[in-house]
């Protein structure tokens, strides 16, 4: 048996819950799914979970877990896993299961595999692919120990709306206690900073910015062609990390979502935490002096060379065209 | 306060990989190394700890000898003192390995606050923190942007994705795996660099029984799952190419 963890927030399920079930079906071959969901007594995730092709949906609930906190977390699901004796425990590489899931693997001795964005084979057969090197290289690997092996799987590497739907599987609620004298963190509610003056998600073109422009002093060479194009500009990370642009200006698993008509991406070498920011894009343009740069896999126009050349250039040629 | 960071050695990012005969591993004698960048943000934010409360910084690392680059530029920066976990073994090693190696090192000390970035650059596992916290039985929380000290403990900005974050209290010894950009990085001075060469670097054996959680069984360049056309020429007529297919190809102008 395969056992899914299905994130929820406050009660509502996380869309990557879906994703985790679809990998998990890849992965089970002949064996059956199950689910389990933590959250507050009543909470709706559990009713939405039982439109998947599972067996039985686990709903572990407690006033305690509406807040998430790692100790509950390890500790429930602890009992649950040791009960339920899967083969396999699933989950999306969210920010909570990178806080939990490795202790709750460690505290269990079991090997945990983090960040898989594809399954080769089924159960005890299957091999697990996975980044390093920043996504420079790829890497297959096995698992070493008993089972239970915990699996994480990327974000966006698995469609949710791949995951088979069944015809209504059981719902189990079940009331868990949490010694709150266990629980090390006091959570607090979640907030987000100041509203974002700039909505990124909803711009038709954008010029984005990475470690090749190598100086604050830089950016005009890419606002200008940002100008010239009609485009907001945005960065990666380390741009916004360095004070060079607003956080609210950061495209990835930290910053906003976006998916524009044109994505212009200046000296991003491409790591995964920006890519699954905006591989949604329709037409995706990577100028880059690394020929090798992952940027290039997930671009439909590629140009390897110096930015200060080119773009400069490009916009050149699009004020000569207007 | 003592507080410790675990370090990490990794490839420079302008580094081009090559792989060993077997592909199961990348050839260590071509590539060059730097300090894992989240590793140095924690760094950054011990010297910060330091510096308003007072107390100790032990860097703590665990790798082959190559490792003391990244260990005596971390004492160049400011850090005290460090404890290397030396082996050949521990180039490859797994997220499980290095932080059963790291806590069998660290177990003594009772620091009051361990740092270790949110993951490394090369194997990028976002794992070996959060298992050291369990093998020192320290509470933990991951992705942290920001630290204030209280009395007996800390409260600490989680980040969440999409721009959210979580305020969490812990109490003392406990552990935080840093985001970059918690703070703005100092670099070696001179002076330090000088001072870091008198500073006391403990090598350790790792402990016996460290065991692999996975093996890798073939390492490659990714596939390309896009079509993309590369646009080759001067500056002037690669521009003017991509403008042209933009407009009459993509349609985006």
């Amino acid at each position: 048996m395969i056992l899914v963890v299905a994130e929820q927030r406050e009660g509502a399920l996380s869309r990557t819950a879906w994703e985790a079930i679809a990998a998990a079906q890849v992965l089970a071959g002949a064996m059956p799914v199950k689910v389990v969901t933590l959250g507050p007594p009543g909470s709706a995730a559990a009713d939405a979970l039982a439109a998947a092709d599972v067996v039985e949906v686990v709903s572990a609930e407690a006033e305690a877990l509406t807040q998430y906190a790692s100790d509950a977390c390890v500790a429930v699901l602890r009992d649950l896993v040791e009960h339920e004796a899967p083969a396999f425990v699933v989950l999306s590489h969210t920010y909570q299961t990178r806080d939990f899931a490795p202790a709750l693997a460690a505290r269990l001795r079991k090997p945990m595999l983090t960040d898989v964005v594809a399954i080769h084979g089924t159960g005890a057969d299957a091999t697990f692919a996975r980044p390093m090197f920043q996504g420079k290289l790829v890497a297959e690997v096995r698992p070493r120990g008993d089972a239970p092996v915990f699996v994480s799987v990327q974000v966006g590497a698995f469609r949710g709306d791949a995951a088979r739907r069944g015809g209504g599987a059981p719902v189990r609620r079940v009331p868990v206690t949490v010694d709150a004298a266990a629980v090390r963190q006091r959570p607090e509610a979640p907030f987000q900073e100041a509203r974002q003056a700039v909505d990124l998600g909803q711009a038709e073109r954008i010029v984005s910015v990475g470690r090749g422009i190598k100086s604050q002093d830089k950016l005009p060479v890419a606002e200008r062609l940002a100008t010239a194009l009609g485009a907001e500009l945005a960065a990666s990370r380390p741009i916004c990390d360095s004070g060079w642009l607003p956080m609210e200006r950061q495209v990835g698993s930290s910053g906003q979502t976006v998916a524009p008509k044109l994505y212009v991406a200046l000296g991003i070498s491409g790591a995964i935490q920006h890519l699954v920011g905006m591989k949604g894009s329709r037409t995706i343009v990577a100028i880059n002096k690394d020929a090798d740069a992952p940027i290039f896999e997930v671009a439909d126009y590629g140009i390897v060379g110096d930015l200060f050349d080119l773009v400069p250039a490009i916009t050149t040629e699009l004020e000569k065209k207007s | 306060m003592k507080i410790a960071v675990c370090i990490k050695q990794v490839p420079t990012r302008e580094w081009q990989p090559r792989l060993n005969e077997a592909r199961t591993w990348i050839r260590e004698q071509d590539a060059s190394f730097e300090l894992n960048e989240p590793d140095a943000y924690a760094l950054e934010e011990a010297l910060r700890l330091r510096e308003k409360h007072g107390g100790e910084v032990v860097v703590c690392a665990a790798g082959p000898a190559r490792v003391v680059q990244v260990i005596r530029e971390a004492l160049a920066r400011g850090a005290d003192r460090a404890v290397h976990v030396q082996s050949d073994a521990l180039s490859a090693a797994d997220a499980a390995m290095t932080a059963d190696a790291l806590a069998a090192a660290m177990q003594s000390e009772s620091f009051d606050l361990v740092l270790t970035g949110l993951q490394s650059d090369d194997q990028g596992h976002a794992q070996t923190g959060v298992v050291l916290a369990e093998r020192l039985g320290m509470p933990h929380t991951t992705i942290v942007m920001d630290i204030e000290v209280q009395d007996g403990g800390v409260r600490v900005k989680r980040e969440m994705e999409g721009g959210w974050f979580q305020w969490i209290a812990m109490p003392l010894p406990a552990l935080l795996t840093i985001q970059s950009g918690i703070n703005q990085l100092r670099y070696a001075t001179l002076k330090g660099i000088m001072a870091a060469k008198k500073k006391d670097v403990r090598v350790m054996a790792p402990p016996d029984g460290l065991v692999a959680s996975q093996d890798i069984v073939s390492l490659a360049v990714p596939a390309r799952t896009k079509q993309t056309q590369m646009i080759s020429g001067s500056p002037a007529q690669a521009a003017a190419e991509l403008v042209r297919r933009l407009r009459d190809e993509a349609r985006v102008l």
